[in-house]
């Protein structure tokens, strides 16, 4: 991988007054912290702030800054930024900026279908081990074929949504009437082709607006593409090398690897911007008639193989449930940090007012098996203890398997965290997929063990129910 | 010469640029030359007036596919043998092999496809509806369940699960689990890969047992593990079959089992199993393991040269896969869209054998394999104007 700046060669530029007002201790702790991108540079605002520092702000900013550039989309509070990438591989050290998703509306729907899939696209939501999945933004594309039906179009569109914006012509005209008319709202223009870069990047350049390089399955025009938009002045370019999917999957796959490989790993800095992937071309496939869910299906595995290989935004047609929940899972755990701990402390948890006469349940400390069965308790909103296992981060299942829960550790637990002098009974509640260690569980303890549900979502009902207190 | 010289040397050469580079690094001359190469070929024919003029052609640039340098190879495995090596398969099946990351097609294509083996279980078991329904008539019949499952739903090969000989559920002996196999045997002729329950006190015994009526058969003796192998090892080398080296999302343990069972097997003997999490419950930790474990061998580390395996099947732990409710959509569609999403992630990772269960995921990941297995010939006119079709809308 190209080797991103080590601390040795961040904290001689820093200013070195230790003046902590960046929240470190000192300026090298703050240089080891920058090495790893787990904090900002502009953190450091005597850097910004003093003009003779200002020299070697610049030698840090260029230091500092990703093989893979970041590009922001949108004003103010409702920006996206995509890129920014650091590494190729998640395990290299981490992702940054989630893969954008934004949907796709045609400009000439009509008024009313044109603010129900607007407010569609912004509902669209998921609770998520506590956090909230959403979409990003909105893709106006030019159906009417009619500059001036575009550029009104993107007015209506600002006017009922402060989310991102991406508009989408492949005709130069089209697109710049519709860029001009909301350019202060910073759209992502779709796209400059070989044919059209004068004009768009000259538009671009003018009201500094981010753009997207298209050439279609070849890699050196679009090198070419963006050298030409830099060289004009264009500030944010992002790249896309077309997406085809069934029997030419590969081909995308393998064009998207090698630009991310040559930013990151070959310091090709001509191709070190963000890549557009367009699942929603799948619909040109579509005949009426044919069943919608075929073609949605194809467009999720199009969008889930491109979020793997790379894809820093992609444009989606589809808005269902069953299609955006996997792709939105997918993303967020592939851009969840590689270094954050597996496993949660292990301990005994207190939900709600339970007291002596409240049920008692164990689980393991994996970080996903306890947010789950956290959430689980949470909503049947019913008092109760849980007993965090040590299964060194191993979910039930697995842990069961691998010999890291055993009888013994349970036994151990019950024993570690007083669980006996919190509750007056001796019945203790197991996780369905345990069901196998439960018998001895009950000789190792002393304790009655009660199997509950196979996945924590039965966990409300079997509470309220009250189905551990029957014999 | 001063910095104040060498910017105008630079300015004369290539204009803006200079001013960019000399801005931000302190470097020698020579060596700033070196480093812009790549760019100044490009960019200083063109660029001979500073600032910003507008380019009036495109600014040529030839795109380098980044190879990498990769020292080893992941090694072939072989499973199942037909009649002319001993057994009575139809096919054999081989995997790895590769010498490249995972589907970098302008490095290398894969040099043997994924593979998928569809699990049977030796009895009913519990299962999400909409992968019920499509094995109801068969739950109780190994023999017809391993033919429905390559007939109808086009399984690679089949792995047959004794989860009936743990000592829990029916505590099946030995003995009995070795007819179960012989009735699959007989009723596919692809290769037949065993599973055991996952009883710690069985597992040894029941694929010793496996390893013997399979004979001749090289199959695939899931699981090793590091608390049972020895007993696995040894019956695997005595009879020539394969086994599965599981650990539980420890890339450390897999080196350590490895290391453990390469004093009895023969590297073409070993197949690595780093546990698969299901979609939205740990999928990024299988997937960063197989991924790195793939670069290791790729990089020479001698312990992790082998082809990986996932229970993908473990997708439907995922309750968003089998959840009824409406607000979710068909669930019919939800399920095996999870269990392919997560066998799809795992196949960019590198992932050589899948052990699955739902008809529609087995097809899409078949689909998938054979539409990324190679770069085919499109020309630019072949990618259709998404931005102007006209689209059904609120399907
Ligand atoms: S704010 Fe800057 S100068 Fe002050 S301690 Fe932090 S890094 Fe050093």
């Amino acid at each position: 991988m190209a080797k991103l700046a080590g601390p040795m060669e961040i904290y001689p530029l820093l200013p070195g007054t230790n003046c902590k007002i960046c929240g470190e201790a000192n300026c090298m702790a703050f240089a080891a912290k920058m090495a790893e991108h787990t904090v900002k540079l502009t953190d450091c605002t005597p850097l910004y702030e003093e003009e003779k520092y200002a020299k070697n702000r610049a030698k840090l900013e260029e230091l500092l800054r990703p093989p893979v550039r970041e590009v922001v989309i949108g004003t103010g509070e409702k920006t996206v930024a995509i890129g920014g990438k650091l590494v190729l591989y998640r395990h290299d050290l981490r992702y940054t900026n989630p893969t954008a998703f934004f949907i796709d509306i045609a400009d000439n729907l009509d008024a009313e279908a044109f603010e129900k899939r607007v407010k569609a696209i912004e509902d669209w939501t998921y609770v998520y081990i506590g956090q909230g999945l959403r979409l990003d933004g909105v893709a106006l594309r030019c159906v009417s074929k009619d500059p001036q039906t575009f550029a009104n179009a993107a007015k209506k569109l600002i006017g009922l949504t402060d989310w991102p914006i991406m508009l989408c012509s492949l005709d130069a005209k089209l697109l710049s009437a519709a860029a001009t008319a909301i350019a202060d709202k910073r759209p992502l223009l779709y796209a400059a082709t070989v044919d059209t870069w004068s004009e768009l990047g000259k538009i671009a350049a003018k009201h500094d607006l981010p753009i997207v390089a298209y050439a279609p399955n070849n890699l050196s025009d679009l090198a070419s593409l963006a050298t030409t938009l830099q060289a004009m002045g264009v500030h944010d370019i992002v790249l896309d090398p077309g997406t085809l999917s069934r029997s030419a999957l590969g081909t995308t796959v393998d064009n998207f690897n090698q630009l991310r490989r040559a930013a990151t790993i070959a310091d090709n800095e001509q191709v070190g911007y963000p890549l557009l992937c367009t699942p929603i071309s799948v619909w040109a496939d579509y005949k009426e008639g044919d069943a919608p869910e075929l073609t949605k299906w194809d467009e999720v595995l199009t969008a889930a193989a491109m979020i793997v290989r790379y894809a820093d935004i992609i444009v989606l047609h589809s808005l269902d449930m069953w299609t955006n929940l996997p792709l939105t899972f997918l993303r967020s755990n592939l851009y969840t940090d590689p270094v954050k701990p597996v496993s949660v402390q292990p301990g005994l948890i207190k939900f709600g007012d339970a007291g002596p006469d409240s049920p008692v349940m164990y689980t393991t400390n994996f970080a996903l098996t306890y947010f789950t069965v956290e959430s689980d308790i949470k909503q049947g909103n019913v008092d109760a203890w849980l007993l965090v296992i040590d299964t060194e981060g191993m979910s039930v299942q697995s842990a069961v398997a691998g010999r890291k829960l055993t009888a013994e550790k349970v036994a151990e637990a019950i024993q570690e965290y007083g669980l006996g002098e919190k509750v007056n009974h001796r019945i203790i509640i197991s996780p369905g997929m345990a069901a196998r260690i439960s018998g001895e569980t009950e000789e190792a303890s002393g304790w009655t063990v009660k199997v509950g549900p196979r996945d924590s979502s039965g966990i409300p009902k079997y509470l309220q129910k009250e189905l551990w207190k029957e014999e | 010469m001063t910095d104040e010289e060498r910017k105008s040397n630079l300015d004369e050469m290539f204009g803006e640029f200079a001013e960019l580079v000399l801005e931000n690094v302190t470097i020698e001359l020579d060596e700033l030359r070196l480093s812009l190469q790549p760019m100044i070929q490009q960019v200083a024919a063109q660029v001979a007036k500073p600032a910003l003029s507008m380019p009036t052609s495109l600014i040529p640039a030839k795109f380098t596919p980044p190879f990498g340098e990769y020292t080893s190879k992941i090694h072939e495995v072989t499973i199942g043998a037909t009649k002319n090596e001993g057994g009575t398969r139809s096919k054999t099946l081989t995997i790895g092999g590769h010498k490249a990351p995972a589907w970098d097609l302008f490095q290398a294509p894969p040099k043997h496809l994924p593979i998928i083996a569809a699990d049977v279980f030796d009895m009913k078991i519990s299962l999400a509806k909409v992968v019920k329904n499509h094995y109801e008539e068969v739950l109780e019949d190994p023999a017809e369940w391993a033919k429905l499952c390559v007939n109808k739903y086009g399984a690679d090969a089949i792995t047959l699960h004794l989860i009936s000989t743990d000592r829990q559920l029916k505590d099946t002996s030995p003995n009995e689990a070795a007819k179960t196999i012989e009735e699959v045997l007989q009723a596919v002729k692809v290769p037949v890969l065993i599973g055991s329950a996952g009883d710690p006190g069985k597992d040894g015994p029941v694929l010793a047992k496996a390893a013997e009526v399979c004979e001749g058969e090289r199959t695939l003796l899931c699981s090793a593990t590091v608390d049972v192998y020895e007993p696995i090892a040894e019956a695997a080398k005595k009879y020539n079959q394969v086994v599965l080296s599981w650990t539980s999302l420890d890339i450390n343990q897999q080196k350590e089992l490895n290391r453990r069972l390469i004093d009895w097997l023969k590297p073409e003997q070993i197949v690595i199993d780093p546990t698969t999490a299901a979609l939205g419950y740990g999928l990024e930790y299988a997937f960063t393991i197989m991924q790195r474990m793939r670069l290791a061998g790729l990089l020479g580390d001698s312990e992790l040269q082998y082809p990986i395996s996932s229970g993908t099947t473990n997708a439907w732990a995922a309750r968003e896969a089998w959840l009824k409710d409406p607000a979710l959509g068909p669930r019919e569609l939800r399920g095996p869209i999870w269990e392919s999403v997560t066998a799809l992630a795992l196949l960019l990772a590198g992932n050589d054998l899948f052990m699955m269960m739902h008809p529609a995921a087995i097809k899409t990941v078949h689909d998938l394999i054979d539409w990324m297995k190679e770069r085919k010939p499109v020309k630019s006119e072949d990618y259709p104007d998404w931005t102007s079709m006209a689209l059904p809308e609120g399907v």
